[in-house]
Order: structure tokens, then C-alpha cells, then sequence
């Protein structure tokens, strides 16, 4: 992008140097260990693992769904801008389409590596049975990247500035679709008292808007902060408050969902684990999800004093994120460890583990290669913006004007 | 720009054709290679005068039938004999020191006499048994057939 | 009482078929390779072994829970010798095909036992959910994990409400050659599709019948003059979770 008199928006390479390298190195010592991690599991088998014929998903889960979801809300930024025209969003847009192919690849490393036999990665891709939501969503995945490839593409080459809406709204109805179908891996499993809910696809959704916002914050500030570049208090005013509101929208959804439960006799037995005796669940649940994660991010960013102070705002966005792995934690993991209902009303109990809350520690590994999943998606970003013009100069006031001419985002 | 293209075309054309037209005859591939001094894979003779299909194309194609066979027999029930695996392990049997056939661990196992040598790896037996099983068929119909009548002689006391 | 008649009559009738069958199966196996014999009679007639499955026939099961022995483990200790897997060690990460489960009213106290398993669904949410189809419904209603195809996901048992599939956690060895299994993929009950298509009844029945309570029955639910479907028309039998709509194959009584 050229740098005109007329204030357009201009693009640099974030620098090299010492900071750039360490970060860089760090992460890919980090995703060496989730590829040893990988290896280990897959060599010998999940009995290394702490996951079990009752918890079949164990941390790699929580956090693959996680980087699924926040790559997905992360493109957010970019909708708002090319779909929605909002223009102080204009210059983040391509950085937003950069997160989120890396978070996409981050989250689907993990899955990935975590499957029984991760070399048959080949027939997952060319056999399918397209009853499976989670076929459809292997689809939607791989598909999410070219997507968002082609759609950083006409933003970035100056001739196809043409196509730019389309392939936003092509990318925003895309997006919608993939997090739809990642909540109804759960929504549409009849099977599990915790699950077997329509509303998993919207809760999905407005989870993704709050994550994916929370780590692009996280990102811009700390970008910015190591390369020097201006980063306007205006924008990161619209940005907090944003991620205020879809942190409510988490509670709203979480709300809605448990009050509904409550009011059946049906799922009385799952609610009163997940919200009073589940030990680790009950915890996770509401201190976790909903205090760390729901209602003390949104008293610092919905509160204009607290949204003020730059450090507050990050604060908040840590803990978001604190909260959505809890929250996923609560989902993936306190879902299976309720026990089926074959027998309703009955006490029931057998060799396999029926009947009784499945236990579950999580082990080295499962950390290890979640760990490198979110390392790899942050080591794709960092490159990314030093290799190619992701990251706008200059963020600050003066340039986000909506008055000033803009290049199309 | 079009004498790139051609130039390209005419390179490809020539590096396939070379190929398709210089096959090494079977064996040639194996006396070079005995020139270099790296051993020739010998596997131990089967069972039989002969395989189930000529060598060389059991040779080259057995995955392609073991492939349609294991499709035909897990979702059609279809367990025609010829191309089963279970028939191969019987018939390929190799006995270790202890006249007992040897697993896939053991290098001398049939398969990997040659696929150590091509360096293919092969997932078979992380589920298939890699040693024949004595036919439990004569075992157990006899065995049933001794229970039914125990069944039957019980069901007749008053 | 004249059930119980009824039920003794059945039950030599059934031994006589059984001799016949162990006899004529015996003579089939002395015969040439490749050469098969239809069995004379009996609820499953061997298929020529190069005629693919159909749907004439849906294999099914009724369990009657009255005459499980309460301690009793027959069927999963006959399971484990026909298919391979461990039966002593019991951590959450070891397999089990069937299983013993124990029902407690809370309020009256009273007990039940059950011999539980893959129900072999006709609309099985297991097969639903497969991303690439390894987990299917045979023709004959058999439900199978096509292991070459597993990529070991694990959708499946998350999917399953009975918690029938297994998870293969580590490395295997001395597999049976008629059951397959190895890590990294799932498994779960066959209904001995072994000798199912060879025209004898799964391990977990036979022994059942052969040395325990005789509280297992297998047939064809397809065939109206079967013993299993006189039974179940006969008698009040239930499915587990029978609100799910899956339309099981495994059917119980007195639970």
C-alpha cells in the first residue's frame, strides 16, 4: 500500500530484531514440544494420556475448540469493516484475516495430532459421510482458510479492491456456517444429558465473537507495543467496549441455556452438577466461566473509568480468555463426565465405569500439545506480519478518522 | 514466453516417456542392487507350489487385492478365501528358532523380508495377527456339537 | 404353567436343532475347501461365503433379565475369549464390548441385572456422526467399526447413549484372527458377525445358554416365525432408551 498525502492507509513488515527473534524462537520451542507431545501420545497410545473410555475429549479438546472459536470471531474485526462498513476497523482488517487462518491452524493441529490414528489425516480428507456434522465441519475448516486466503488477497492487491465486499460476506456467511457446526458437534450428540441442545450453535457463535476478540486485542497491543507503532485510544475504546457487550452476550446465552435446563425435571441431574456438586466443574463454571470470564470483563470494559487505563483493558481480555477455557472445560469435559442416563431413575452401576461421574487429570502430554496449538497459531501470526504488510503503520486517532479518505478494507 | 512453455513440454514429455519406456525388467533392479551389496530380499517360500495368483503380480498388486478384499469381507460379509489376509498369514508362515512361527517384531516375518527392503511401512498387524491361528473351526463345531448334546441330555431329565 | 411346558419344549427343540447343527457343521468342515453347507434349520443359516449380506435378515437379541444370574459374568467372560480383549484388567481405559450392569430402585430397593452391549441400532447415532463412515450398519443390521477406516476421533463414543464403544488405548498383540483390533481406533460389540455369518450364534449366547442362566436369545427379527420374534410378540419387552427412536436390536425383558 502506498503511503499517499491523501492519508490513506499504509501497511509495514513489523521489524526484526532481538524481540521479534526470541518471541519467535519461544514459540517454536513450544510448538516442538507439542509435536513431542504428539508423537508420545501417538506412539503409545492415549493410555499416556489422562483421557479414558469415559473422557474421550480431554484438554487438547478445550483448547483446539477454543482456537476454532476465536479464529472464527477474530475474522470479526474485518466483517465489521468490509461487510459493515464500519471504517475505524478498516486498517485491522487484514491483520483480523491473518489471525484467523492461524488460529484456524493452530486449533486444527492440535485435533489432529490428537487423533487415534493421525496418519489416516489422508482418508479424513477424502472419505467422508456427510451425515457427520463433524465432516461437514473438516470441510468447513479447510474451506474457512482458502476463504479467508482469497479474501486477504483481493484486500492486498490493489486491482481487486473491487471484490473486496464480496469476499467479506462471503467470509462472514462462511464463518457463521463453521461455528454453527463446531456447537453442533455437541448440539446434535442426543446421547449426553449436557449436550442435545439447539442452542449450542448460537452459544457457539457469540462465544467466538468474544474470544476471537479478546486475543486480537491481546495481539494488537502487544504488537504494536514492541515495534512502536501508534495505537489510538479511540480504537481500543471501540474495541473494549465491543468485547464488553459480547461478553455479555456469553452470559446472556449461558443464562438462557441453564434456566431452561433448570425448568425440566428431565436435566435436573446435570444441572445440579455442572452448577452445584461437580467439584472442579461447579468451580470452573462459575468462577471461572462466569465470574473470571463473563461478568468482571465486562464491569472493567463496559465501565468507562476502568476502559480508560490501557492495562485494565488487557486485564480484561486475559481473563476472558481465562474463562473461555474454563468454560470449555465445563462443556467438553463436564459433559462427559456425567454419566449417561440408560436407566432413568434408577441407581445404576457396572464394570464400565456406568452410572458413577467418570474421573478425569489431565497429563503432561494433553498440556503439551495444547500449548503448542495456541504457540503455533501465534508463532504463524508473528511471522505473518514480517513477511507480508498485515499491520497498519499507524493506529493512531488522527488516522482512523472516518473523515479522512480511506483505502477500501 | 511460449519457448518457456515448449521447452518445459518437451522436458516433461521426455523425462515420462523415459520412464515409461526404460522399465527395469524384474530382477534387473534386483542384480544391480546385488552389485551394490546390499542384500536381496529372499522371503521363505509359502506353502504350495504356488500363490494364490502368479508371483510377479501378486507381487505388485497384493495391496491393491487385500484392499477390495478387506472392504468386500467388513461390509459385505464376504469371505471368499482366496485374497484373504488370514489365508496369506497361514500359508507365509515363517518358523523362528523355536519352530513356532514368528510375529511382525521378528525380521524374518514374510512381509517385512521385503518391505524392510523397500523401506514401506505397512499397519496391518497393529490389528491383524501376524502369526497363523490353528483353524478353530474343527475345534469348535466339535465343541459345540459336544455342549448341544450335554444341553440336549439335561433338558431331558423329567 | 403351560408356558413353562411351552418354554421346555422350545428349549429341547432347540437342543435337537443344536446336534444337528454341531453335527452337520462338523461334517461341513471335514468336507473340501470352499465347499459350504446350508445348516439345517437353526435361527442362522451360514452364507455362502462369496454372497454378500442382505437385508433379508436383521440380527437381533432379547435378554431376559429374570433369568440373569445376579454375580454372573458368562457373557462377558465368553466375549472376551471369543474377541480377544482383556477381561481382568478394569481401568476407565481398558475395553469392554458387554458389560454387566446393576440396577438399584432408590426408593423400593429392589435389583436388577443386565448383560449390556452395542444395541445395534436401526438408526444408530454412532454411524450418524462418523466423519468418514467407518462406523456403519451392515445390511443385516449388524453395526461394525470398518477399522481401516477409523481415524480415531472418538465422535463416536461420544455419540453412543449406551456407552457400548471402546477406545483401543495402547499397542496390541495376539489379536484373534477373526477379531481384529488394534490402537488408535474403536471397537465395540460385533454381534460375533464371525460366526454369524458362519450360522452360529454369538459367544455371549451360546455360553449363556450352554453354561448360565439361558437368559439370551438371538434371532432374526426380520422372520415372524423365528423364536426371538414369537417372543417378543408374545411377551412385554422393552429397549433401553427406547424414547430415543433409535430402534434397537436388543431387546429385554423384566427390566
Amino acid at each position: 500500500m502506498i503511503d499517499m498525502a491523501t492519508a490513506r492507509i499504509a501497511y509495514r513488515e513489523i521489524k526484526g530484531g532481538t524481540a521479534y527473534w526470541s518471541l519467535l524462537l519461544g514459540l517454536g520451542a513450544l510448538v516442538l514440544i507439542g509435536l513431542g507431545s504428539a508423537w508420545y501420545m501417538e506412539h503409545h497410545g492415549h493410555i499416556v494420556t489422562g483421557m479414558s473410555n469415559r473422557i474421550v475429549w480431554g484438554i487438547p479438546h478445550v483448547f483446539a475448540i477454543f482456537l476454532i472459536l476465536a479464529a472464527s470471531g477474530v475474522l470479526n474485526i474485518a466483517s465489521i469493516a468490509s461487510v459493515f462498513d464500519g471504517k475505524p476497523y478498516k486498517p485491522l482488517a487484514r491483520m483480523s484475516g491473518l489471525m484467523a487462518i492461524a488460529l484456524l491452524v493452530g486449533g486444527l493441529a492440535v485435533l489432529v495430532l490428537d487423533l487415534g490414528r493421525p496418519e489416516r489425516l489422508i482418508v479424513a480428507m477424502t472419505t467422508y459421510n456427510f451425515k457427520s456434522i463433524f465432516a461437514w465441519n473438516i470441510f468447513l475448516y479447510t474451506g474457512f482458510l482458502v476463504v479467508v486466503m482469497a479474501y486477504l488477497f483481493v484486500q492486498m492487491e490493489a486491482t481487486m479492491h473491487a471484490y473486496v465486499k464480496a469476499a467479506g460476506w462471503f467470509a462472514l456467511v462462511w464463518r457463521l456456517v463453521l461455528t454453527s457446526g463446531t456447537g453442533s458437534i455437541f448440539g446434535w450428540l442426543v446421547a449426553r444429558q449436557a449436550y442435545d441442545a439447539a442452542i449450542m450453535a448460537p452459544f457457539f457463535i457469540a462465544m467466538s465473537f468474544a474470544y476471537g476478540l479478546a486475543v486480537f486485542i491481546l495481539v494488537l497491543m502487544v504488537v504494536c507495543k514492541i515495534n512502536g507503532r501508534e495505537l489510538g485510544d479511540a480504537l481500543i475504546d471501540r474495541l473494549a467496549r465491543l468485547l464488553g457487550v459480547f461478553a455479555g452476550a456469553v452470559l446472556y446465552m449461558t443464562a438462557v441455556m441453564h434456566l431452561t435446563n433448570l425448568y425440566a425435571a428431565e436435566h435436573g441431574g446435570v444441572e445440579r452438577f455442572i452448577l452445584a456438586d461437580g467439584g472442579i466443574y461447579t468451580a470452573a463454571f462459575w468462577l471461572g466461566h462466569i465470574l473470571v470470564g463473563c461478568l468482571a470483563p465486562m464491569v472493567l470494559l463496559l465501565y468507562p473509568a476502568f476502559r480508560a487505563s490501557r492495562a485494565l483493558v488487557a486485564s480484561a481480555c486475559g481473563l476472558v480468555i481465562a474463562g473461555a477455557i474454563a468454560h470449555l472445560y465445563v462443556i467438553i469435559i463436564g459433559g462427559q463426565a456425567f454419566p449417561l442416563l440408560m436407566f432413568p431413575g434408577q441407581e445404576v452401576s457396572s464394570s464400565f465405569f456406568d452410572g458413577v461421574i467418570a474421573p478425569y487429570s489431565p497429563s503432561l502430554p494433553e498440556f503439551g500439545l495444547a500449548v503448542g496449538g495456541v504457540a503455533l497459531a501465534l508463532a504463524i501470526t508473528l511471522a505473518g506480519m514480517r513477511v507480508l504488510r498485515f499491520m497498519p503503520k499507524n493506529l493512531a486517532d488522527e488516522r482512523a478518522e472516518p473523515t479522512a479518505k480511506q483505502s477500501p478494507a | 514466453m511460449v519457448n518457456q512453455i515448449a521447452r518445459f513440454v518437451f522436458l516433461a514429455g521426455s523425462m515420462l516417456l523415459g520412464v515409461l519406456v526404460f522399465q527395469p525388467a524384474p530382477g534387473v533392479g534386483a542384480v544391480a542392487a546385488e552389485a551394490s551389496g546390499v542384500p536381496v530380499p529372499s522371503p521363505t517360500k509359502g506353502r504350495g507350489d504356488k500363490c494364490v495368483a502368479e508371483t510377479s503380480y501378486i507381487r505388485r498388486y497384493h495391496m491393491n487385492l487385500l484392499s477390495h478384499q478387506r472392504d468386500d469381507t467388513v461390509h459385505d460379509g464376504i469371505r471368499t478365501k482366496q485374497f484373504s489376509l488370514k489365508e496369506c498369514v497361514d500359508c507365509h508362515a515363517v518358523k523362528g528358532a523355536d519352530s513356532k512361527p514368528v510375529a511382525y517384531d521378528d525380521p524374518s516375518h514374510f512381509c517385512r523380508s521385503c518391505h524392510d527392503y523397500a523401506a514401506v511401512a505397512i499397519d496391518c498387524f497393529e490389528c491383524h495377527d501376524s502369526k497363523p491361528q490353528k483353524s478353530a473351526a474343527t475345534g469348535e463345531a466339535f465343541r459345540g456339537a459336544l455342549l448341544a448334546l450335554e444341553g440336549y441330555l439335561k433338558a431331558r431329565k423329567p | 404353567m403351560s408356558q413353562r411346558r411351552d418354554d421346555q419344549a422350545s428349549a429341547q427343540e432347540h437342543s435337537r436343532r443344536d446336534i444337528l447343527r454341531g453335527a452337520a457343521a462338523l461334517g461341513g468342515v471335514a468336507l473340501a475347501p470352499g465347499v459350504t453347507l446350508h445348516l439345517i434349520g437353526g435361527e442362522a443359516a451360514a452364507r455362502p461365503v462369496e454372497e454378500a449380506v442382505s437385508d433379508a435378515h436383521r440380527w437381533g437379541m432379547l435378554i431376559d433379565a429374570g433369568k440373569c444370574g445376579d454375580g454372573c459374568q458368562a457373557c462377558v467372560t465368553a466375549c472376551s475369549e471369543e474377541n480377544g480383549w482383556d477381561l481382568d484388567a478394569r481401568d476407565p481405559t481398558d475395553s469392554q464390548w458387554i458389560r454387566k450392569v446393576e440396577l438399584r430402585d432408590p426408593k423400593s430397593g429392589a435389583e436388577r441385572t443386565l448383560p449390556m452391549m452395542c444395541q445395534h441400532c436401526a438408526s444408530p447415532p454412532c454411524v450418524d456422526v462418523c466423519p468418514t463412515g467407518a462406523s456403519f450398519k451392515r445390511a443385516d443390521g449388524i453395526v461394525l467399526v470398518d477399522k481401516h477406516t477409523c481415524i480415531g476421533c472418538r465422535y463416536c463414543v461420544m455419540a453412543c447413549p449406551y456407552n457400548a464403544r471402546s477406545f483401543v488405548h495402547e499397542p496390541l498383540t495376539d489379536q484373534k484372527a477373526h477379531a481384529p483390533r488394534g490402537k488408535g481406533t474403536v471397537e465395540s460389540c460385533t454381534m460375533c458377525v464371525h460366526r454369524v455369518d458362519a450360522g452360529r450364534q454369538p459367544a455371549c449366547v451360546e455360553r449363556c445358554n450352554d453354561a448360565a442362566g439361558g437368559a439370551m436369545l438371538f434371532g432374526d427379527l426380520n422372520d415372524p416365525t423365528s423364536e426371538i420374534s414369537r417372543r417378543i410378540a408374545k411377551y412385554a419387552t422393552a429397549r433401553v432408551r427406547a424414547d430415543l427412536g433409535l430402534d434397537t436390536g436388543v431387546y429385554y425383558r423384566n427390566i
